[in-house]
């Protein structure tokens, strides 16, 4: 068996003339967390449906757990699981009828449905809780069933969308403790979300906008080595008013507010940072510390597609 | 001046104690983040200081006014953005202004111009003909607020503004409400999620219904004790086992990188070296980070709860 769980190689998907996927190439590892990131319209969910089997590209090829994704289309949807965050959970079933009923659905055989559904029970931590109404579960138990339906027919590839959207913090890093031991036994997980809290956890991301992938890496090379601006962080008192006049200084790309601290894009911190807290002083603000820092991931994210929107108008001005 | 203000607030819904004595108070001006999972009690505080929903027993004041007695001039001063939006997906974007601009009886000398201004403002005049349901994620939510504003209140409520809209729209949205804040107009806004928490100039952690710490964000992160280090060596899930079988503190893996909360960083950076070494695992890098609001909840929370 292959050691990717997923390859994409020109994947393409054309509505009409707007070309929503415009390329694609990427390989996903057997027991690798992959976090897609992107805005809205990006060509996410276009390409998700697509690997799930759900839609036919226009052009290219991929392969889902070794399935060819425009001719096998069933094996794939068999091999893979889905959890979304809106959990796809009947409130007024209890757990175990939950489980009955998806176990139902993913036409698990007689002979292992009772050996699946411990397992589920055991993996969620619910065995006391078997006969209770889904509907008055916490938000992270509801979460742990919903993951275990999702692996009850023990896919190979499992997709993510937001899963821990809404859910607390705890139940949030107890979530990924279940994901990270499910990705050790080999299951590779796809993880689509728009918070940055969760694209920390995987071991790879991929930033797709405009239907392309502009950026792929872990999220600590994202940080460091695919962000072109460095961010330099200021507090002064003021800070509304300072933003402003920070935001003017020579060599400043962008400027935003954190709080009550301003963080500023620039291509060189350290040439900034002088002449930063020169003009500031200067205009009687009483600035504290300028320091470098890394950025967040939301950082990058927000820079690498604004880099690309320059670029974008560049090029058109150019043929123009 | 206080804005907003709370004495014991406390809703109950049957045997639900869906917010347990809340005491709270928010200046004029601020931004303040109410933060919380699903089912915290975030709705329902938003619901009870708007004078949608009254309270089982306790008090609250928005704008020096009761939030029961008089629960109608409040609805006035403030402005309100449900999760919903509160959009007509079949009326354009300027006559989703205009119906709020005729429920908030906003006088029709100036109306146009005030409008005009939160178009604006809202960065939505190119689309002022397209109907709201053909907006996106994001400008749908800049339409929300841009009604919510139609009056000029002088309290903002906002709960959950950014649910499923990307981090590049919710950075813009994050723009609007400083811009707003430069006005003297107060912010209460609720979320689940820590990230957009660090935006806001102080904070409250509702948990089941109960405020656990409130505080500016700086403040909350000093609730942690100890360092935080930050561990990148090869096999971090298995480097993460190890870890996390030493008596050494709080271990999270995220990704290729695991946190370690440490009582004392070169005692600690000294067994973290150690367990690895042992093991047979290079590491290439062991430094100290600040926290991440998210680093503080999973390791000071559960303390406090216990309290």
């Amino acid at each position: 068996m292959s050691d990717f769980a997923v390859t994409l190689r020109d994947l393409e998907r054309r509505f009409g003339a707007f070309v929503a996927v415009n390329r694609i190439n990427l390989d996903v590892r057997r027991g690798e967390i992959f976090g897609f990131l992107g805005p809205n319209g990006a060509g996410k969910s276009t390409t998700i449906r697509m690997l799930c089997g759900l839609l036919e590209p226009s052009g290219g090829h991929g392969t889902v757990a070794g399935h060819d994704i425009r001719t096998q289309r069933e094996a794939i949807k068999r091999c893979i699981g889905y959890m979304s965050q809106k959990f796809s959970l009947y409130d007024d079933l209890t757990v175990e009828e939950n489980i009955d009923f998806y176990s139902g659905i993913y036409r698990i055989p007689k002979a292992k449905k009772a050996a699946r559904k411990a397992w589920v029970l055991d993996m969620a931590h619910l065995q006391a809780h078997r006969h209770t109404r889904t509907g008055q579960l916490p938000g992270g138990w509801k979460q742990r069933l919903s993951l275990g339906c999702a692996l009850l027919h023990e896919p190979q590839v499992l997709f993510l969308d937001e899963p821990t959207s809404g859910v607390d913090p705890l139940s949030r890093r107890a979530f990924w403790d279940l994901i990270y031991e499910m990705a050790g036994q080999g299951v590779t997980v796809f993880v689509t979300t728009h918070y940055m809290e969760e694209a920390e956890y995987c071991d790879r991301l991929a930033l797709i906008y405009r239907g392309e992938l502009v950026a792929l890496g872990t999220p600590g090379e994202m940080k460091e080595r695919l962000m072109t601006d460095q961010v330099l962080c200021v507090t002064c008192d003021r800070s509304h008013e300072a933003m402003g006049l920070a935001a003017a200084v020579e060599g400043v790309r962008d400027a935003a507010l954190f709080g009550r601290d301003i963080h500023l894009m620039t291509e060189d911190a350290v040439a900034l940072a002088p002449r930063l807290r020169r003009t500031l002083t200067e205009a009687g603000f009483e600035v504290g510390t300028v320091e470098r820092i890394t950025p967040s991931l939301e950082d990058v994210f927000v820079s690498l597609i604004e880099a690309r929107d320059r670029a974008d108008g560049a090029q058109k001005e150019f043929s123009a | 001046m206080e804005t907003v203000r709370t004495r014991a607030l406390t809703r109950r819904f049957g045997d639900l104690v869906a917010l347990d004595q809340l005491n709270l108070a928010v200046e004029e001006g601020e931004i303040f983040g109410l933060v919380g999972p699903d089912g915290a009690g975030k709705t329902t505080t938003m619901r009870l200081l708007t004078g949608i929903l009254e309270p089982s027993s306790g008090e609250a004041w928005v704008d020096g006014l009761h939030a029961v007695r008089e629960a109608e001039a409040i609805k006035d001063r403030i402005g309100y953005m449900s999760q919903r939006f509160g959009l007509y997906p079949d009326l354009t974007v300027i006559e989703n202004i205009d119906f709020y601009a005729d429920l908030y009886e906003v006088p029709k000398a100036g109306r146009n111009e005030r409008i005009e201004r939160l178009l604006a403002f809202s960065n939505l005049t190119p689309f002022k003909r397209r109907l709201a349901g053909n907006l996106s994620g994001g400008m749908k939510q800049k339409l929300g607020l841009a009604c919510a504003l139609v009056h000029t209140p002088r309290v903002l409520f906002l709960d959950e503004p950014t649910n499923g809209v990307d981090p590049v729209s919710r950075r813009d949205f994050w723009r609007i409400l400083y811009q707003l804040q430069q006005e003297r107009v107060t912010i209460f806004v609720s979320t689940a999620y820590l990230d957009e928490a660090e935006r806001c100039n102080r904070i409250g952690l509702l948990h089941r219904g109960r405020l656990m710490a409130c505080d500016t964000v700086d403040g909350v992160k000093g609730l942690l004790q100890g360092a935080l280090l930050e561990v990148r060596c090869d096999s971090p899930r298995r480097a993460a086992i190890l870890l996390r079988a030493t008596d050494l503190g709080g271990v999270a893996l995220f990704g290729d990188r695991i946190h370690v909360l440490v009582p004392d960083i070169d005692q600690g950076r000294l067994s973290i070296e150690a367990v690895l070494r042992a093991e047979g695992i290079p590491c290439h890098g062991l430094q100290v980070i600040e926290p991440s609001l998210e680093d503080v909840f999973t390791s000071a929370i559960p303390a406090v709860t216990h309290v």
